[in-house]
Order: structure tokens, then C-alpha cells, then sequence
């Protein structure tokens, strides 16, 4: 069965890279552009995995974390945090929250699938 | 593909900056509101994370230290006013000029950046500043590319996940599998701390894990592996075997050993238990110093090293490549044609006298000589595989005859060219039946000769040259020079009064037809046998040599060349056609002038230094038309002892020559045993020298 990966982030571009990066990998892709938008996706639809940004408008992505974590569906999911690399502590912070593990931006496509792979298998 | 994501970008990074624009101006009416601060920052964090992403370094870069001042601002420790605003909205301008040029902006602009980000940078307290130097550490490493690339190094990791790991939503089988695919990978699990089916609580990890891992990378992409687990683990990677071939009498660790240097036991313990006479897991178990499951893991550890180093073993020893003969035999070919293009090339460079062609000419020339030797010497396998069958053949055959014969084989070693072996193999057969069956005696006639009961056969092989000898030899009866003269009268093979010398005479058992022995045995005596024998070394461009004393014993010497692919050649002319005569054959090269013919009464022989050396005249031989030139060339070679001259009008020169085969339609033509290409393109005939004085005597 193919692995449903969701993409939580307020830049579009950053949600089509994910997007067509996993794809062409043969995961199903779920968008959402804030943690909001996340959460309500989310109930209605069964997701192996979530990749979200940190900083979002709505729900940022700790409190997304946080939230997933309290839902039995998604309490063992892998999640993916992107930071950037002045935001050391906010590794930390998202390890705290839940975080399976994060990706330092900028990435390229071939850095994001050896994440999805590692996490997810 | 990058470019669709570029132009998303770009699109988005105007939205945004209008949006940032907006959120300013609403801040500078109310400095204070946070969600304003928080619009702003996001904004300023997406254009820098995308635009890095795309490519944008500068773009990046450049936002990031508006980003960092607003980071300031949101934690409260800057306060918003208009000259900060101010800033902003020109940092935006300078932004919006580098998304609409793509990032490249000129230096005029450039300049401005600066200021601008020397603007910001003030507004920050001081120790801060510092801090803005990017403090590099990926989450995905590009580790490997920094790694040398040694060989298989294999590490012991010890892991024990912490109980609440997969709250986070880690898998540690995902770790363990992609461990597996760095190497071979060996792995004990210690499940003693799962407890009980009512005592257990399914989100917890009671399992730990030891893992032996041999892999080319380095410690950095194992590490690697762990990168968001380190905090939540306890983790050890040793390195425990470097990937050296250990010494051959400790090829593998004790168990003991093991269990000592990872801390499991402490060596008293392996002291007492030495002593013991029971194995030493099983002893150390009993003795209730360690857990049975620790026993279980060193000795995975050990099985490990143990594969590993035999691997390792196994794999020096076959330091050699096996290569399918059709493969070698297509390399000789193409190496032919190059040895042929090679000699083209050398002819043209020193008919144009250019000092540079001249000069690649001969580095072309000496590498093609390496790389035809090179080339050559791998089809070349030492005779040693074929004289060891003989050794079953003789013992065989000296039985079913009733005879003691030893077999002593000397120069195994001597490399020969693998077709010239494999065409050998019968003709070797043969000659040594012979020698078992015709020449070794009878113990008791040998003891009555007073030779030892057992009869001795050398099989001996050795270079000289280009060539290769092998020599059987017989301590047995010899030739009977007699019996041989009086069976080629019987057979019409000689008339009845002809003078022979003795070598002559036994060259005439390879003629076809002639055997000595009256009755035929199973083994030999049906007259076939010889002739095929000299036929096959005729093939191979060898000679047979006989030497036999009656009584004492007789020696058959085979002359091989090396190769059969390419051979050297002297090229002659003769007219218009060129001709090849084997070097190996040639002895020297006389001229012949009108006078000399003369003086010789038309006798078609030379004096070469007093002696007198008949010769063959190729080009009446050949039926060329035209005049021969005032001085014509003799080539001489020895045939059986004799010398023979070939009258040519040219000698050209030598030549490194591939050897074609004639096409089927000239198959019969007995005195031409090949054709190469020249230099030139030209096709000159190969002379069988052998065959051409035979026949011209014969027509005399």
C-alpha cells in the first residue's frame, strides 16, 4: 500500500518541491498550509507521515506537534520538522514536542527522501 | 523541474513581500502588537528558506539578517520605531530587485546591500553579532564525501534505546535495516527486560540491541543513522576491527576475550573459568557473572569476525580474474589489428619526415610493442597443467604393457601460448606412447642389458627465444637405424641404394604410412601416429628433431614458437609483391650480383664464405614476370641440418606480422601458410619455407 506523507507549510513552493519529490518516490502527498489546516486534514484521512515547517501563521509547527501527539492515529507517526540552522534550540524545542527528527533548509530532493526513507522505511 | 519551482518561487516572494510591506506600515502605526511582529518575521523566514532552497543563496543570506533583527524584536529585546521601519521597507525594495533579477544584481547594488545589512547589524547587541556566523551542522550530513574511502572496517554498536523512543515516533527496526544496508551486519537482541504479558506497557522499548557492522563507510554515516535518536539512546560505536588481515594463528577473538573488552566481565572471572575444563560461555553462565543473552551477542560478534576475515582471506588468495577465452582471444585480435595500424602509421611518419608525427609514431610504436607483449602474456599459461596428465597416462599404459617406466617432467613452469598447449596435447600423447610403448624395454631385457629394471621418460620444457623446446626423452632401446632403412625400401620410400645420414633416416618415421613395430599392439604400430604428430607441429610453425643411439636411448625435440597470433617477419620483394618469410628461420641475408650468377654456370648455388648454398629462386618459383634487378638478395635458412638460400630481389625489412589464415579457396596451396597486411594496406603472402624446399627438391 502506498504511504500517505503530508507537507504542512505556508510557502507553496516549498509544498510543491515536497510534493513532487515524494510523488515521483511513489508516496501519496496531503498539503496543508498551516498547522490549522493540518489538524482539520487530518482527521478525515489516514497519514503515515508528516513533514511540517516551524514558523507558520494559524498554528506553528510545535503546536502542530504537540496536538498530533494527543491524537491516538498520529501518536507514533514520524514527524518531520524544517528548521533552519539558526534555530538550534528549536530542534530541541520540536524533539520535546513529539519530533521524530527534522531537516535543515535549504535541502535538496535526493536530502528529503533519505529522511522520508529513514524515518518512514 | 528546478525551474518550475523557481518561478512558484518567485511568484510567492512578491506576495510575500507585498504582504510584508503591509504588516510594516500597520507596525509603525502600532509599534507594539505582536501579531504584526509575527507577520513580519514569517514573512521575512519564508522568503530566506525558499530562497535558499532554490538557489538563492544571496537572497537568503541577505534576509536572514532581517529576519535575525526581527527575531530580536519578537522576543521584546528590540522595540519597533520608524527608523527600524524605515530600514525595513528598504531591505524589502533591495529584496524585491534581487527576486526580480533572478539574484543577480550589479555592484552597485550590492553596495547598497551592505549598507544596509551594516544598518541592521548595529541595531543588534553586540555578543549577538557572533552568533550570526552559521553554525553548520546539517541534519543531513554529507559526511561520506569528507570520508576517505578505506576499506571494511567492522564496529561493534551497542544500542539501547531509551523506553519512551517511539513516543516520538521512531522505529528503531528502521535503524537496524538501515544499518543492514551499509554492510554485513550481524545482530543480537537482549529481550530479558520484556516483561511479562500483564506487566507490559506495548508504547514502551524494552529491547536493546547489539550490532557488529562491516562497512566501507566511516564512523560519521553510522553516526549518522542515530542523528535524531542520539538523545533518546544510549549508544556506543567501537571500532573493532580495522580492517587488516589478522595474523593467521588469531584469525578470530576468544570469546572471553570479547565478553572482557566490552565490559561484561571482569578478567578475574575469565581467569576462573579458564580454568574450568567446560566452554566458556556455558562455564561463565553457570558461574552467574553474566547473562546468558551477553554470552548469546559476544559470540554473534565472534561469528561475524570469523565470515568477515575469511572473506577477507579467501578474497586475496583469488587475486586473479577469470576471463572467458573468447574475450582474450577478441583482445589478440584487436591488438593484431593495432600492431597493424601501428606499422602503417611508422611507414607514413618516416616517408613525410615530420619530426612531431615521427615522435608519435614511436611512442605509438613502443606502447603497441608493450601492449602486444602484454596482451600475448595473458594468453600464456604455464605447460605444467598438461605434463601432469601424462603422469596417469604412463602409469597406465606401463602396466597394461608389463613395463616399470617413471616419468620426471622438468620446466612446468614454462609459459606457452594457450591455443599452441591445447593443439599440443595430442601430438604429446603420441610421442610419449611411442616412447613407452617402442622405445622403454621390458624389465628383465632391460636387466639384461644391463640397465636398471626401471625404464626413466623426460618430459622437459624450456624457452630459448622466441621459441619453446620440448624434449622427450627415453632411456630405452633407440632407434634401429637399420630396420628403419630396410622398412622404407620394403615401403618404397627410398630407393634401395640411397645414402641417408642417420638423422635423415629417422626423419623418415614421421612419413605417412611408416611403422616399426610388425604386429600392432593396442597402443601403437598402425602407422598412424607419426605423420599426424608432424603434421600438428607442421601447423603449430614447429620443427621435430630426432636423436637416438641404439641401445641408449632416443631424444624427440619439439621447437615451438610462443604465439601462433602474431611472429616477426622479414619482408622481401619480389616485382611488384611482397612477400614473408619467418624471421625465426632466417639466418642471413647475402646479395647475389649477375656476376656471381654467372660464375656459378646457371647451378643455382652461392658461395657464401666458401660455402656452397643452393638456392630457390622465388620468382621463378612464383612465375613472376620481368627482369630481376642487377643484384638480387639471397635469404638463407637451414633446413634438417642444411642450408638453403630463397633469391628475392629486395630485402624490406622486418615486420611485426599478424597472421591471417588463407581463405578456403586456397586452402590447398601448400607453399603459402598465411597472408598478413601490410603497412600500407598491401597483402603479402607467408612463405612456408619448410614446405617450399621440400617441394622444389622433389621436383628435381
Amino acid at each position: 500500500m502506498r504511504k500517505t506523507v503530508m507537507t504542512v507549510d505556508d510557502s507553496a513552493s516549498v509544498r510543491q518541491m515536497v510534493s513532487f519529490t515524494l510523488q515521483q518516490a511513489g508516496y501519496e502527498v496531503l498539503e496543508a498550509v498551516d498547522g490549522r489546516d493540518a489538524l482539520a486534514k487530518i482527521g478525515s484521512a489516514t497519514v503515515n507521515m508528516v513533514i511540517t515547517d516551524l514558523n507558520m501563521p494559524n498554528m506553528d509547527g510545535i503546536s502542530l506537534i504537540r496536538n498530533l501527539r494527543k491524537n491516538p492515529a498520529c501518536k507514533f507517526i514520524p514527524i518531520i520538522l524544517l528548521t533552519t540552522e539558526s534555530q538550534a534550540e528549536k530542534k530541541q524545542e520540536g524533539k520535546s514536542a513529539g519530533a521524530t527528527g527534522w531537516i535543515v533548509k535549504p535541502f535538496n530532493p535526493e536530502q528529503l527522501l533519505a529522511v522520508v526513507r529513514k524515518v518512514l522505511g | 523541474m528546478m525551474d518550475n519551482y523557481r518561478e512558484t518561487f518567485i511568484e510567492e516572494a512578491k506576495e510575500l513581500l507585498a504582504e510584508l510591506e503591509s504588516a510594516l506600515l500597520d507596525l509603525e502605526k502600532s509599534p507594539y502588537d505582536e501579531d504584526l511582529v509575527g507577520r513580519v518575521f514569517r514573512a521575512m523566514h519564508t522568503i530566506k528558506g525558499s530562497g535558499a532552497m532554490f538557489g538563492y543563496d544571496d537572497i537568503a543570506s541577505f534576509t536572514h539578517h532581517v529576519e535575525t533583527v526581527y527575531d530580536h524584536v519578537r522576543k521584546r529585546e528590540l522595540s519597533v520605531d520608524k527608523n527600524l521601519i524605515s530600514l525595513t521597507l528598504e531591505a524589502c525594495d533591495h529584496i524585491r530587485k534581487m527576486v526580480d533579477k533572478r539574484g543577480e544584481i550589479s555592484a552597485e547594488d550590492k553596495s547598497a546591500a551592505k549598507r544596509i545589512r551594516s544598518s541592521f547589524k548595529n541595531l543588534l547587541p553586540a555578543e549577538d553579532v557572533s552568533v550570526q556566523k552559521r553554525t553548520a551542522t546539517p541534519a543531513v550530513s554529507n559526511s561520506d564525501a569528507s570520508e576517505k574511502a578505506t576499506g571494511n572496517i567492522t564496529y561493534r554498536i551497542r544500542l539501547s534505546p531509551s523506553r519512551d523512543i517511539f513516543a516520538n515516533g521512531t522505529n528503531p527496526i528502521l535503524l537496524l535495516d538501515e544499518l543492514r544496508s551499509m554492510g554485513l551486519c550481524s545482530i543480537a537482541a537482549y529481550t530479558a527486560e520484556v516483561p511479562l504479558l500483564n506487566d507490559i506497557n506495548p508504547e514502551a522499548c524494552y529491547t536493546r540491541w547489539d550490532i557488529v557492522l562491516t562497512t566501507s563507510r566511516g564512523i560519521n554515516a553510522i553516526k549518522d543513522v542515530f542523528i535524531f535518536v542520539e538523545d533518546d539512546c544510549e549508544l556506543k560505536i567501537d571500532i573493532i576491527d580495522e580492517g587488516h588481515l589478522s595474523d593467521v594463528n588469531d584469525s578470530f577473538k576468544k570469546l572471553g576475550k570479547i565478553l572482557v573488552e566490552r565490559n561484561d566481565i571482569k578478567p578475574d572471572d575469565l581467569k576462573n573459568v579458564l580454568s574450568s575444563q567446560k566452554r566458556i560461555g556455558e562455564a561463565l553462565v553457570a558461574l552467574g557473572v553474566i547473562a546468558p543473552e551477553k554470552v548469546h551477542s559476544a559470540l554473534v560478534e565472534q561469528q561475524h569476525i570469523r565470515g568477515v576475515s575469511q572473506e577477507r582471506q579467501s578474497r586475496e588468495r583469488t587475486a586473479s580474474v577469470r576471463v572467458p577465452a573468447g574475450k582474450l582471444d577478441r583482445l589478440i585480435n584487436l591488438v593484431g589489428e593495432l600492431v597493424t595500424v601501428k606499422s602503417h602509421l611508422s611507414q607514413i611518419a618516416s616517408s613525410l619526415l615530420t619530426p612531431e608525427l615521427i615522435r608519435i609514431a614511436e611512442e605509438v610504436e613502443s606502447l603497441t610493442e608493450a601492449l602486444r607483449g602484454n596482451t600475448m602474456s595473458m594468453r600464456m599459461l604455464p605447460i605444467g597443467t598438461t605434463f601432469s596428465k601424462f603422469n596417469r597416462l604412463v602409469r597406465d599404459l606401463s602396466s597394461e604393457l608389463g613395463k616399470d617406466i617413471n616419468l620426471i617432467t622438468e620446466g612446468a613452469e614454462t609459459e606457452l601460448d594457450k591455443t599452441v598447449i591445447e593443439r599440443l596435447n595430442d601430438s604429446l600423447i603420441h610421442l610419449i606412447r611411442n616412447s613407452i610403448d617402442h622405445g622403454i624395454e621390458p624389465p628383465e631385457k632391460r636387466e639384461g642389458n644391463g640397465k636398471p629394471r626401471q625404464g626413466t621418460i623426460r618430459l622437459g620444457a624450456e624457452h630459448s627465444g622466441a621459441n619453446v623446446f620440448i624434449r622427450i626423452t627415453d632411456d630405452g632401446a633407440g632407434l634401429d637405424a637399420a630396420g628403419i632403412r630396410a622398412k622404407a625400401v620394403e615401403k618404397g620410400l627410398i630407393a634401395a641404394d640411397a645414402i641417408l645420414s642417420e638423422r635423415e633416416l629417422f626423419a623418415l618415421i614421421f612419413a605417412p604410412g611408416f611403422s616399426m613395430v610388425k604386429e600392432v599392439t593396442s597402443v601403437s604400430g598402425r602407422g598412424v601416429g607419426m605423420d599426424i604428430v608432424k603434421r600438428a607441429i607442421d601447423a603449430l610453425q614447429g620443427t621435430i628433431d630426432i636423436a637416438s643411439k641404439n641401445g641408449r636411448g632416443t631424444t624427440i625435440t619439439l621447437k615451438l614458437p610462443l604465439t601462433l597470433a602474431i611472429i616477426d617477419g622479414l619482408i622481401v620483394k619480389i616485382g611488384e609483391t611482397f612477400f614473408v618469410l619467418p624471421l625465426s628461420v632466417v639466418d642471413e641475408c647475402v646479395e647475389l650480383t649477375e656476376e656471381d650468377a654467372a660464375a656459378a654456370h646457371c647451378q643455382e648455388l652461392a658461395n657464401i664464405r666458401g660455402e656452397l648454398v643452393p638456392y630457390i629462386s622465388l620468382r621463378q618459383r612464383f612465375a613472376i614476370s620481368g627482369a630481376p634487378p642487377a643484384i638480387q638478395q639471397i635469404v638463407t635458412t637451414r633446413i634438417r641440418g642444411n642450408r638453403f638460400g630463397l633469391l628475392v630481389d629486395q630485402v624490406i625489412g622486418e615486420h611485426q606480422t599478424v597472421i591471417k589464415p588463407l581463405g578456403r579457396f586456397y586452402r590447398g596451396v601448400e607453399e603459402v601458410s598465411g597472408a598478413t597486411i601490410l603497412g600500407d594496406g598491401s597483402v603479402a603472402l607467408m612463405i612456408d619455407i619448410a614446405k617450399l624446399i621440400q617441394n622444389a627438391e622433389n621436383d628435381e
